[in-house]
């Protein structure tokens, strides 16, 4: 999975121009409630960049400003060079959305909401017909069937057809993945991969840290703040403390017990096992196995592993 | 231009794919039609009377017969106690009671003079009101055959004999009052409930979004959502013209041009609400209960069942907002009347006035919030 050397793939085109999304210091709250502050990045053109973080970490209402739907309260962002107030009309002609929650015409067709999403472009299916080819010939079967009767996957692909159809320069996708079967989320970052190809900028959120692994480089979001920009790999780097994976036979107990100790970082669940980050620079594994005896814990495994994007981001939330 | 075009194409399948939208069309002319042309009407038939005759002559019984043959009237029981009459009046049995106290032929005869008793039941302040009145018409109707055939008196002469007709209205048909001013609330009904439903319904949805980030322009979108409805309200007047003629043969005096050029106007009018409206509710159900509340002050202050000359004076300033009001007019001026453009410009150009004032002020709400 590492790759070095490379960091995300450029095409020659794109090293002259600028970056597809440039955003400055941007600010949006709600009454009180602040929903993304000061947050700055760029997105170069024809990579796939996630926003990754929990709900509430402000991942919608980033992709609503930069979208035009939203107007920010401070700083300034661009899209394609035009920026999201002044030149909002512009923007909305270049690119391709899909909110969050499904917002296509339940009570039209397949083939009608297509159609209609591809006139109001003032484009049709035909012309564009060649980057869909691939997501809609796996709904094309059922294209007289009204979208609201589809399942959750189709309507998904459907979503990502009509979002596409007037060729858009940037892709922005809220949260596609959300709700979706194992199976789908698959497909559905193949089908990403498969657009990159054209040359399209895709911007996408997900809380799925698996999924990070997917983009060309990643946001980590936490509570309106961005934590970290990087590549997977660089993310992954960056986290210098030893990690080891406990399990016990009282893993109820274990998250308290392990915290409760003096050369405890971080503990948290992960999986079927929770994950252990020591203050000291090494894993004293006996020291572990001894205090956790004392504590009544048995049968204990204590396997040093490499971290994941997830404890990147559990690292990453201890610092904050 | 293109892109409004499409926009109609998409709501017309939209709205013609919902399953109740063509009973909303057809049934709902025809049932509003049908029920309240027969209902909502001042008329007062079958007013039941009690009859206490307590004099049981032949004079009583002549006075107790005048009252069962007028048409007005359903004689529903007899008696000689007023307290079991009263009865009868308090369980709604009945809502008149006529006594004849003993001596009243006597005293005709020998005093020239008698008494009789009428009580009514004034639940109903109106009703009570012509039910004493038809009873006082009858009581002296029999009055002056007293004292032309019994008492053998020759009626005197009427210094002024008053005789009235009734102009655009000779038989003071209700039907012919009414189905004019049912047809306005149908166009409005239509169109300002649909549209404001529809609108709000995108937003409901969530819809709205991926509209918002296409091409599509807002007045564009708002034409594209507008226009179906002036339509579907347009044929919905003819509709309603169709039946009103084939089922009450309303007269049309006016040219249908002209109402259907004035209905036009109008519909904008209720369009607007509409649109302004849904720019200030977020779920079909705030819209629905919000356009009710408009509906229900414009349609009792509209004239449609109390004419507004009889309103205090402020609601009469108010009717000057209220555009029903001023359809009705319009209707019922050039159905019954036959009147033409000028009689009813005073009309029409408050109603231009009204669809300009609202649209703009929806158009305006519209930017703000969407």
């Amino acid at each position: 999975m590492l790759v070095t050397g490379i960091q995300y793939p450029v095409s020659s085109i794109s090293l002259m121009s600028t970056p597809s999304v440039i955003i400055k210091n941007l600010s949006k709250s709600y009454g009180k409630v602040e929903a993304i502050s000061d947050i700055s990045l760029t997105v170069d053109k024809g990579e796939i960049f996630g926003c990754i973080g929990p709900d509430g970490a402000g991942k919608t209402t980033l992709f609503r400003i930069l979208v035009t739907l939203l107007v920010p309260d401070n700083g300034s962002a661009s899209v394609e060079g035009y920026d999201v107030v002044s030149d909002f009309k512009k923007i909305r002609k270049i690119v391709g959305y899909m909110p969050g929650r499904f917002s296509l015409y339940q009570d039209l067709s397949v083939e009608e909401n297509l159609k209609f999403f591809a006139s109001s472009f003032k484009t049709t299916i035909e012309e564009n017909y060649y980057l869909i080819e691939d997501i809609y010939k796996q709904i094309e079967p059922f294209k007289k069937r009204l979208a609201g009767k589809l399942s959750g996957g189709m309507k998904q692909k459907l979503a990502l057809s009509c979002a596409l159809i007037h060729k858009p320069e940037i892709l922005f996708l809220d949260e596609p993945t959300t709700g979706v079967d194992a199976v789908s989320r698959k497909e559905f970052w193949d089908m990403l991969k498969r657009l990159k190809e054209w040359g399209i900028t895709i911007m996408v959120s997900t809380p799925y840290m698996d999924e990070a692994a997917l983009c060309d480089r990643v946001a980590l979001m936490q509570d309106g703040e961005i934590m970290s920009i990087n590549t997977p790999a660089g993310i992954i780097n960056a986290h210098k403390k030893p990690l080891a994976s406990v399990r016990t036979n009282n893993m109820f107990k274990l998250v308290e017990d392990l915290l409760s100790m003096n050369d405890c970082h971080s503990a948290y669940r992960f999986g079927a096992s929770v994950h252990f980050t020591p203050k000291s620079d090494q894993l004293k594994t006996e020291v572990l196995l001894q205090n956790l005896r004392k504590l009544g814990h048995n049968d204990i495994e204590v396997a040093p592993i490499s971290p994941e994007i997830e404890d990147c981001f559990m690292e990453l939330m201890t610092i904050a | 231009m293109r892109t409004i075009l499409f926009i109609l194409q998409k709501e017309f399948i939209q709205i013609f794919r919902n399953k109740t939208m063509l009973p909303i069309i057809f049934v709902v002319p025809l049932v509003q039609l049908m029920v309240l042309s027969y209902t909502a009407t001042f008329e007062i038939k079958n007013v039941n009377l009690f009859i206490v005759d307590q004099d049981n002559s032949p004079a009583s019984r002549n006075l107790a017969s005048k009252f069962k043959g007028s048409p007005f009237y359903t004689v529903v029981d007899f008696s000689v106690s007023y307290i079991v009459a009263e009865e009868a009046l308090i369980n709604n049995k009945t809502d008149q009671i006529l006594q004849i106290p003993p001596g009243f032929e006597k005293g005709i005869i020998s005093h020239k003079e008698s008494n009789l008793q009428v009580t009514t039941n004034a639940i109903n302040g109106s009703a009570a009101s012509l039910m004493s009145a038809y009873a006082l018409s009858i009581i002296k109707d029999y009055n002056s055959n007293i004292i032309v055939e019994q008492l053998g008196l020759r009626h005197p002469p009427d210094p002024i004999r008053i005789s009235s007709a009734f102009w655009y209205n000779p038989e003071l048909n209700y039907f012919t009052y009414m189905v004019p001013g049912i047809l306005v609330l149908l166009v409005t009904i239509i169109s300002a409930f649909l549209s404001a439903m529809n609108i709000v319904r995108e937003k409901e949805i969530g819809t709205i979004e991926q509209i918002n980030v296409t091409p599509i322009r807002k007045y564009q979108f708002i034409v594209g959502k507008l226009i179906p409805f002036w339509f579907i309200a347009l044929f919905e007047l003819a509709f309603g013209l169709i039946l009103a003629k084939l089922m009450f043969d309303i007269p049309m005096l006016g040219s249908l041009g002209l109402i259907f050029f004035v209905a036009g106007v109008y519909i904008l009018v209720t369009l607007g609400l509409g649109l302004l409206i849904s720019t200030l509710t977020n779920t079909q159900q705030q819209s629905m209960f919000l356009t009710y509340f408009f509906m229900i002050i414009f349609i009792l202050m509209s004239g449609l069942f109390t004419p507004v000359q009889s309103m205090p004076e402020w609601a009469q300033w108010l009717n000057k907002l209220n555009p029903i009001a001023y359809f009705i007019d319009v209707m019922r001026m050039v159905l019954l009347k036959g009147s033409v453009f000028s009689d009813i410009s005073k009309q029409f150009f408050s109603l231009l006035g009204l669809a300009v004032l609202l649209n703009m002020l929806a158009v305006w709400r519209y930017r703000k919030v969407a």
